[in-house]
């Protein structure tokens, strides 16, 4: 088991270094000069040497590698050209309401979606399976900020019942922050209730042929307690996979939602970097997610050979 | 020429190219169908889109700003005659057309998704059977696509637009580079399952050449995965060009395509919903229709995974 955990953590490794080349390379494969970019339209070329000197681009591609990687180990993750701040205050100011959205997105995604996804299963080709299945490829279609726009047009503006757009920190009280919370969420949580459902509806259909529900309901067990107690246990590990892969998904989501409701989070620092060529806050942002999501992934990976006695390495 | 043995010929069976039998489910295949009708009529608005009422979806006008679907303009020619031309849609802050730029926009939405769908494909099948083939290089070409798809897409797609100048192709690339490593997977497996049937076996035996063996022998297999692949990577592509231009770093500004339709109509959505309303039905109902192609041509092209 420990050698399993061992193993597996050092896979990523390599995986996380790649993405770091790649990143790293980014900068790198910019057409025309990075320092120019930096400098802007009115540099002269003295100004511009300065810069490539400061940021070690007269330097061999590999000592230039060395460098950014080593102070990436200590936590480093350089300057906003833009901002003109250390990146990782800059990422530390944006991160309340990003992992904010992120949670109250999982909360409603998986407590709609699984209810739905075993009820679809259970009601197999009836009518509810099929508003839901079909409720899923649509939420698969409709982008992100459509959705955003139609519920700030139904419940913000039309109905009044939640404020347009903004954020405001959970320190403002608690109140305030969850009425500009509630629609964010939910319009994140379309894409990702409709990933999760159709995965658990899957997973429970192929569950339900088992010999041990027959066992079950023959044995006179509720229904409600044949599908969450010995169904849905028995199809978690693909639903808890999708949710993790899904990951993905809500951080894309995220860099859209919080431009539509204008939450200060990393998702509009990320397009606000790109707006603004803001390579190495671009390089960070990337290299954050894309650790969080790689992370999250092994840590789902690992509790199940925990929590599920089936899997064994 | 044929240099296989012909006490070879009952062991090697051939995959099932796409038969009739196949189309024949596809056609009756109601989900299949909607998908189908509802793209041919994008493609065919796409196509017509100058002989559908439009008028120049680029034309700034100050006096038509800002004015809801259904507005009528009258328009003076030089030789004193007047036409009406009615704004179905609405116009934008700059007075151009809604309806014209949503017309036209269906042919950027296409053009994207056939491009990226076709190019991540070809690009992705070549580096599969390379992985799935050559050994020495499977394992790097692996982690390297493991390490594109530690990146989440949209993500990927994003820095991948930055390093350009704001343009079509930047966007076909940016949104291409994250399809690749998921063409390269499917592929790779095929390849490998593959290889170790009789029928490839045998076909080497008989000193089939590499180049022939993979085009007759190995290829064939990847053919309807590839499809189903393709489907699901063009809607994708769709909606991805729209999320990038509506952040504003997608397609430039003035190109009608239904995600800048409906960035410039962000600040006054509000007052006119439209801008947003009408692009976003047509970019949904294209994505729904292209996910529903994909989703019937899975489960006729792949009973197994039927009415998932």
């Amino acid at each position: 088991m420990l050698g399993y955990i061992l193993r597996r953590l050092l896979a990523t490794i390599p995986v996380l270094l790649i993405v770091a080349v790649l990143v790293f390379l980014m900068l790198r494969l910019t057409p025309g000069d990075p320092a120019a970019v930096i400098a802007g339209d009115n540099a002269t070329s003295e100004q511009i040497a300065l810069i490539r000197n400061r940021l070690g681009l007269d330097k061999p591609i590999l000592t230039q590698f060395a460098i950014w990687a080593g102070n990436l180990a200590q936590g480093n993750l350089g300057e906003s050209f833009f901002f003109k701040k250390p990146i990782g205050e800059l990422i530390a100011g944006r991160i309340e309401p990003t992992l904010s959205l992120a949670f109250a997105t999982m909360l409603i995604a998986i407590c709609v979606a699984i209810p739905l996804g075993v009820l679809a299963a259970y009601k197999h080709g009836s009518w509810i399976d099929r508003i839901v299945m079909g409720f899923s490829v649509l939420g698969f279609s409709v982008p992100v900020f459509v959705i955003g726009y139609a519920l700030i047009y139904i419940f913000a503006i039309t109905l009044g019942w939640f404020p347009v757009q903004g954020y405001q920190p959970l320190s403002g009280g608690f109140g305030g922050f969850v009425q500009r919370l509630v629609l964010p969420a939910v319009t994140l949580s379309v894409i990702y209730i409709a990933l999760i459902a159709r995965m658990t509806r899957a997973s429970v259909l192929e569950v339900l042929n088992e010999d041990y529900i027959r066992t079950a309901r023959a044995k006179g067990q509720v229904e409600r307690k044949i599908l969450f107690r010995h169904a849905l246990k028995n199809a978690a590990v693909p639903i808890v996979t999708v949710v993790g892969i899904g990951i993905a998904l809500l951080i894309g989501g995220v860099v859209v939602t919080e431009s539509v409701y204008s939450i200060p989070g990393l998702g509009r620092l990320t397009v606000d970097a790109v707006l603004a060529r803001d390579y190495p806050t671009i390089q960070a942002v990337i290299l954050l997610f894309s650790g969080v999501y790689v992370g999250i992934n092994l840590l789902i990976d690992l509790a199940y050979s925990l929590f599920d006695p089936r899997i064994r390495y | 020429m044929n240099a296989e043995p012909s006490i070879l010929a009952p062991v090697a069976v051939e995959p099932a190219a796409p038969s009739r039998t196949v189309l024949m489910r596809l056609v009756r295949n109601p989900v299949v169908a909607i998908g189908s009708v509802v793209l041919m009529l994008l493609t065919l608005i796409g196509l017509f889109a100058p002989w559908l009422g439009t008028i120049d979806p680029t034309a700034i006008n100050p006096s038509t700003r800002n004015k809801v679907p259904g507005f009528e303009r009258t328009i003076r020619a030089d030789d004193g005659t007047t036409t009406t031309f009615k704004h179905r849609m609405g116009t934008d802050s700059l007075g151009r057309d809604v309806y014209s730029r949503v017309v036209y926009g269906a042919r950027v939405s296409l053009l994207i998704a056939v491009s990226v769908a076709s190019i991540s494909i070809a690009i992705g099948l070549v580096i599969g059977l390379v992985a799935g083939y050559v050994r020495p290089l499977d394992g790097i070409i692996m982690r390297f696509m493991d390490g594109l798809m530690a990146i989440p897409g949209i993500l990927l797609a994003i820095a991948v637009v930055s390093l350009f100048r704001s343009g079509l192709t930047a966007v076909i690339i940016a949104i291409i580079v994250p399809e690749i490593p998921r063409v390269v997977r499917v592929v790779r497996s095929i390849v490998l399952s593959v290889r170790e049937e009789p029928y490839v076996e045998a076909a080497i035996m008989a000193g089939t050449r590499l180049p022939k063996l993979m085009v007759r022998h190995i290829l064939p297999n990847t053919v309807a995965p590839l499809i189903v692949q393709g489907t699901f990577i063009a809607a994708s592509a769709i909606l991805v060009e729209a999320i990038l231009s509506f952040l504003g770093i997608g397609i430039p500004p003035e190109i009608p395509t239904w995600g800048n339709i409906m960035a410039e109509g962000r600040n006054l959505f509000r007052v006119f919903p439209h801008n947003i309303l009408y692009p976003g039905i047509f970019l949904g109902l294209t994505v729904l229709a292209v996910n529903m192609l994909g989703d019937g041509l899975r489960d006729t092209l792949d009973p197994k995974m039927a009415g998932r």
